[in-house]
Order: structure tokens, then C-alpha cells, then sequence
């Protein structure tokens, strides 16, 4: 479980750690948290219960649950995860296990700017290459990866896979932009000015 | 690139300025919040020492945690109790207009907002919920946030987002007999995937929707989201300024004229651009239920469970994890399948008009013994509107429950819960495991003329056969 002070802060560059492997397309948000679990007015203690139902369902067999996967920091996965729910509580979940990046073949679009906004990047990556990729991690479990950003590389001992982290994503999180509130309201003139236009706050009369 | 569609004008009009990371800060013109997606925002707003922007641009009310039986303050769950504290006090502090219990005006946020008149053509909209893309029904840019962004939102009443693709889904000929919008929507994400559409909005458009109500556009742009698009829309018409006028807060009679001309020129053009195509005949669909964990599983009424062979190779493993939770096997019907428990309501079905359909079916028959079956309007309005159309007694005399507003047995964040293995006909949004409230709850996702036909059968049955 991850303390407050090693989350996710300022600009984002690199992200060292061990990789764990989360198998299955159209993983939802009611998985990675059921909502049951969504009755709290703080997100402080969803770290314990980041896919509550699964691991029971799984006999601690569970990748979250195997000792070789305790203190992993990337997460590897499949296709569309993270869809349904906006909930951010799922993110969060994931944040304070531990988790730091996400790397997979595709992700649900509100999830995806839930990390973003939390700070944690998800990155993309080829079907071939998420295959060579958990041969290796299966092979060196205990090996730590290093997600470079700027780069947009996924590097081990032996390889370096290409990642793909669009650009404004990766801008905010190289420049710390990621935690978007400070830059938005130093907008005030602009935003003014916008809602100067919009014909439904001006009585129609635009 | 699209061009002069709906979602460009909108977007166009709502940019304040692209950001040097490449994403564009959006001007948001509405901004609901409900008890589940807002304390934290608002902790972390107070931890920042930042105040509102625009309160009064913000609405909030309470659905999620809400009992659906006996809604007598303290809540005997005092989670739930404490969540609605939360939000009574920040909205309390914050001076933003909160439409509680008893208010006349609560309910689901995606129910209360069209029927009070706040959703209107041309606004950008949001709230901490996926399901936000219903008001994109009225010609809006809807979309659901998480938590940070709520934050941001109620700091700035604006956002950072990129501008997505827009994909036209158009629908010639004419639905059936039997089938409705759930039916289409349903049909349409079993035809692109839950994942199809990722990085678009989708805009539904062709003389089938030119013909559905608001009521049902409303069912369709709701699943957007299942379909993988965060935001879904129709064009405005006249069938929206209708629905519209005389509404709460919709735009006074001085500025009604202007308002409507306005909304007017917010339709896509005749020669926009889209990003994408698709195409569908309506006349081809059936009744469509799910039979998985994700809503893309679903089958014609009359046709069979897929076996895995038939599906690409992507989806396979997905059906495999399906037929083993759901205990079904490929090749068979499902009608006859055997169902415990059937819930009317949500924010995709718990509008007057789908209570209406369900009474239809329910009238002068009975829910089948051994069966639990309940109604949940979507909101206080709906209840009161449904109860003076005596909508509450037929259910009641068919051996229907019925009860208070609330998102109720969509996602058991409240005392309406699927036990064991229970399986569940629903007319809400999601099938995935768990949803309803236990671990291996199996839900089955139709119309609300679907799951009163199978309340009063006792088993899933096509509901055309129960139809004069």
C-alpha cells in the first residue's frame, strides 16, 4: 500500500518499477472497485480494496494478491480497460495499491483522463509487442522497467518497447500540467471573455 | 477532421484557449454533481483554498445511495446518511441550488435535469458520471468527468480536454412493433463493440430518431458510454423546443423566439464532415437482451446465444468469462430462461414514457411467483405524473413494487441489491459482473416491456407474443 507522500506530484518524467500482468479485454470500473466500496466521502481507503470481488473469486491467485507482484508499480493490461463507471474511485484504487503507470493495448476514454488528472500516464502498445513483453516479465519477475515519458519507451535489461502517449498527455505530465487546476483558473480573462459570446448566458441576444 | 457538425459549433463556441501541453480549455455551461463523485472535490478544492467560479452554474441532487422503500431522515445506513450530510453542507456553503428529497425535484441527475428545463441545445454539460451523454438527446455536448475534473470545474467552470472525432450512426427505415430505443441502442453497441467508440462522439441521426421522442433519444444517447463513446447527441428540432417550452428553466417567454432561432443553427450541416460513417436499418432490429458481462453481448430475442466460434478472436475470451459467469451455454435461446428478479427503472429507462410501456404489459396480468419485481421512477416528477395517470396502481394490482426515486438496483449503491446468483431482467445500462450489488449477480439487459413481460412470465419471453 502506497503512503500520501509518494503520490503522484509535479512533473512526471520517469517511472521505475515492477511490472504486473492483468490479463483480460473490457475490464470495468465496477471490477477494479465495486461500488460498494464508493460509499466514503475520502478516496483514503480504497488502496485495500482495488478489485475487491476478483481476488475473492480467485483464491488469492489474484495478480494484485501473488507475493511475486507485492510493491509492483506498472501495470500491464489488455484492451478497453478501465471502461464504464467514470468513477475516479477506480484510479485512485489503483494509485494508492501502488500503481504508477499503466501499460496496455487500449483504454476506456474517462478513465484514461481520470489517471491523466491523478497523474498517472497509461500508455499504449502494440498487440505484438504486449506478447514479448509478459514473456520477459514472466521470465524476470522480480526485474524492475523503466517507463521513460519522454522518450515513449518501456525499457528492461534486454529490450525497449515502444509506447505511444499522446502528445498533450504527455506535455502535461513532462511539465507537472497534468494537475490542470492552478492553470485553468489563471484563465479568468479568457474564460470571461468566452462567456461574453455564449448566446444562452447573455439572454439570447448574441 | 469533422467540420460544421453540431459537436464542432459547440465545441467551438465553449473554447476558451488551447493550453501549451495541446489540449483545449472548454468553457462547461452546466455542471450537475450528485453525492457520490463530489466530496472529494470539494476537500480538495477547500485543501487548495480555491472558492466556486460559477455556483450558480452548478446544480446538484442526490440518487445513488438513496433508499428506493423508506427515505425517513437519519438513513439507517449512515454511510449513505453521511454522503447526502455532505452534500447538503457543501452545497449549503458553496450557495449552489440542491434539489433534495421531498423537493419536488430530485432524482436521478440524468432524469431531473431535461424534465426541469436545465439541459438546452447548444450548452456543454457535465458530471461526475458516465451517463452524462443523455443530454446530449437535447443537441448539448454532454460527458461525463471524474473527480478531479469536478474540482476544476467547480474552480474554473472549465476544463481540459481534446477534441474528439465525430462518428454519424444513421438509421433508415423504421422500428417494429415491440422494439424501442433500448432495442436500437442495444443493437447498435452488439454491432461496433463496447470499445468501437473510443476517441468519438457519436451523433445519431436518420428519420428513425427524426421519429422517436425526446424521451426515448434520451435511452439512446445514454449508452453512448457502452458503446465506448463518452458523448452521444441528436440534432435539436422541433420535438426538442417543445419538450422544452413552458420548462422550469428553460429560457423565458421574453427570450424564447431568440432562443430557439439560436438553437436552430446549432444542427450539423447538410455538407458537414464527418470522421466516420455507419449505417443501420432499423426494420432489421429485434427485441435485444444481453446475455454477458458487457453490454456489446447481447442477441436478437429470436436468435441464439453466439458460440465461440462465430465471434472474432478478440471477443472470444471475453464470451468464455460470459458463459461461465452468467452459467449459459452458446446455442441456446434464452427464452424460458428462468429469472428472479425484475427491475424497472435507472437513468437509461425510468422516464414516464417507459413506465408506461411496462404498464402496458403489466396491466390486468401477474407477476410470476417466486419473482421480485419492482418499479423505480427516475424521478419525484416522473412519480408524481405517473401516479396521476394511475400508472402505481396497475403495477401495484399486477404484484409490482413501487417505490421512491432513486438509481436504485442499476448499481446497488443502496439497500436494492441482487443476492447469490440471482438473475435479474433490468432495464438499466450495465451488465457487468457485480453490478447489481452481489458478486455473482447475473443481469440481463432489455426494454422495460422486456422485463415486464418476463415478470409476469416468470422467464424471459419475447414480448411481441404478450402484445394485442
Amino acid at each position: 500500500m502506497s503512503n500520501s507522500s509518494d503520490f503522484p506530484s509535479g512533473p512526471i518524467k520517469k517511472i521505475k518499477g515492477k511490472c504486473i500482468y492483468l490479463p483480460g479485454n473490457d475490464i470495468d470500473t465496477d471490477r477494479i472497485i465495486p461500488a460498494r466500496f464508493l460509499k466514503c466521502v475520502s478516496f483514503e481507503a480504497l488502496g485495500n480494496q482495488v478489485f475487491a470481488d476478483d481476488r475473492i473469486d480467485s483464491n488469492q491467485l489474484h495478480p494484485f494478491d501473488r507475493d511475486e507482484n507485492k510493491n509492483g508499480s506498472i501495470l500491464i493490461v489488455d484492451k478497453n480497460f478501465g471502461c464504464g463507471s467514470s468513477r475516479e474511485h477506480a484510479p485512485q484504487a489503483l494509485m494508492r495499491w501502488g500503481i504508477r503507470a499503466i501499460v496496455g493495448q487500449s483504454f476506456a476514454e474517462i478513465f484514461y483522463s481520470n489517471c491523466l488528472s491523478i497523474g498517472i500516464p497509461c500508455a499504449l502498445i502494440s498487440e505484438f509487442d504486449i506478447k514479448l513483453l509478459i514473456q520477459e516479465i514472466n521470465n524476470f519477475k522480480q526485474d524492475q522497467l523503466t517507463l521513460d515519458i519522454n522518450s515513449q519507451k518501456l525499457i528492461s535489461r534486454k529490450n525497449s518497447w515502444s509506447i505511444n502517449i499522446e502528445k498533450a498527455a504527455s506535455n502535461m505530465l513532462l511539465t507537472g500540467g497534468w494537475d490542470a487546476t492552478s492553470i485553468l483558473i489563471s484563465q479568468k480573462e479568457k474564460i470571461n471573455l468566452t462567456m461574453q459570446k455564449i448566446p444562452y448566458l447573455n439572454s439570447f441576444k448574441i | 477532421m469533422s467540420c460544421k457538425t453540431l459537436y464542432d459549433k459547440v465545441w467551438d463556441l465553449h473554447r476558451v484557449t488551447e493550453l501549451p501541453s495541446g489540449s483545449t480549455q472548454l468553457f462547461v455551461g452546466l455542471h450537475l454533481i450528485h453525492e457520490v463523485t463530489s466530496p472529494q472535490a470539494f476537500s480538495s478544492l477547500e485543501e487548495k483554498g480555491l472558492n466556486l467560479f460559477c455556483p450558480e452554474r452548478t446544480i446538484a441532487t442526490v440518487d445513488h445511495i438513496v433508499p428506493t422503500k423508506n427515505q425517513i431522515r437519519p438513513f439507517s445506513d449512515h454511510l449513505a446518511e453521511q454522503m447526502l450530510q455532505k452534500l447538503e453542507e457543501n452545497c449549503s456553503k458553496h450557495s449552489i441550488k440542491f434539489f433534495n428529497i421531498g423537493s419536488g425535484n430530485q432524482g436521478i441527475v440524468h432524469v431531473i435535469a431535461p424534465e426541469t428545463g436545465l439541459t438546452q441545445p447548444g450548452m456543454t454539460i457535465v458530471c461526475g458520471d458516465s451517463h452524462t451523454s443523455t443530454h446530449g438527446a437535447f443537441g448539448s455536448i454532454a460527458f461525463g468527468i471524474g473527480t478531479s475534473q469536478v474540482r476544476d470545474v467547480l474552480a474554473s467552470q472549465t476544463l481540459t480536454m481534446k477534441k474528439l472525432k465525430v462518428r454519424r450512426l444513421w438509421f433508415s427505415g423504421k422500428l417494429k412493433k415491440g422494439v424501442f430505443a433500448k432495442d436500437l441502442i442495444l443493437h447498435v453497441i452488439q454491432k461496433l463493440g463496447v470499445k468501437a467508440g473510443v476517441g468519438y462522439a457519436y451523433e445519431f441521426s436518420g428519420p428513425v430518431i427524426d421519429n422517436l421522442s425526446m424521451e426515448e433519444r434520451m435511452t439512446i444517447c445514454n449508452m453512448s458510454i457502452e458503446g465506448g463513446a463518452r458523448c452521444g447527441y441528436i440534432n435539436p428540432d422541433q420535438k426538442t423546443f417543445d419538450y422544452l417550452k413552458g420548462k422550469e428553466y428553460s429560457p423565458k417567454e421574453e427570450n424564447w423566439d431568440s432562443a430557439v432561432k439560436w438553437w436552430q443553427s446549432l444542427s450539423s450541416e447538410e455538407n458537414a464532415t464527418y470522421d466516420d460513417e455507419v449505417k443501420f436499418d432499423a426494420s432489421e432490429i429485434a427485441p435485444t437482451i444481453t446475455w454477458g458481462i458487457t453490454p456489446g453481448q447481447s442477441i436478437a430475442i429470436d436468435s441464439c446465444i453466439p458460440k465461440p466460434e462465430s465471434l472474432e478472436n478478440s471477443d472470444q475470451q471475453t464470451a468464455l468469462e460470459a458463459y461461465k459467469y452468467m452459467n449459459l451455454k452458446p446455442g441456446i435461446s434464452l427464452e424460458g430462461l428462468k429469472i428472479d428478479v425484475c427491475f424497472i427503472g435507472s437513468c437509461t429507462n425510468g422516464r414516464l414514457s417507459d413506465l408506461q410501456k411496462a404498464a402496458e404489459i403489466a396491466k390486468g396480468r401477474q407477476v410470476a411467483k417466486g419473482v421480485k419485481a419492482f418499479v423505480v421512477p427516475g424521478s419525484e416528477k416522473v412519480a408524481k405524473q405517473a401516479e396521476e395517470k394511475g400508472l402505481h396502481q396497475i403495477f401495484i394490482k399486477a404484484g409490482f413494487e413501487w417505490r421512491k426515486p432513486g438509481c436504485s438496483m442499476c448499481l446497488a449503491m443502496n439497500p436494492d441489491k441482487l443476492e447469490k446468483d440471482q438473475i435479474s431482467a433490468s432495464s438499466s445500462n450495465r451488465n457487468f459482473k457485480g453490478r447489481q450489488g452481489s458478486a455473482k449477480g447475473r443481469t440481463l439487459l432489455m426494454s422495460p416491456a422486456m422485463v415486464a413481460a418476463a415478470a409476469v412470465n416468470g422467464a424471459i419471453i419475447d414480448v411481441r407474443k404478450l402484445l394485442h
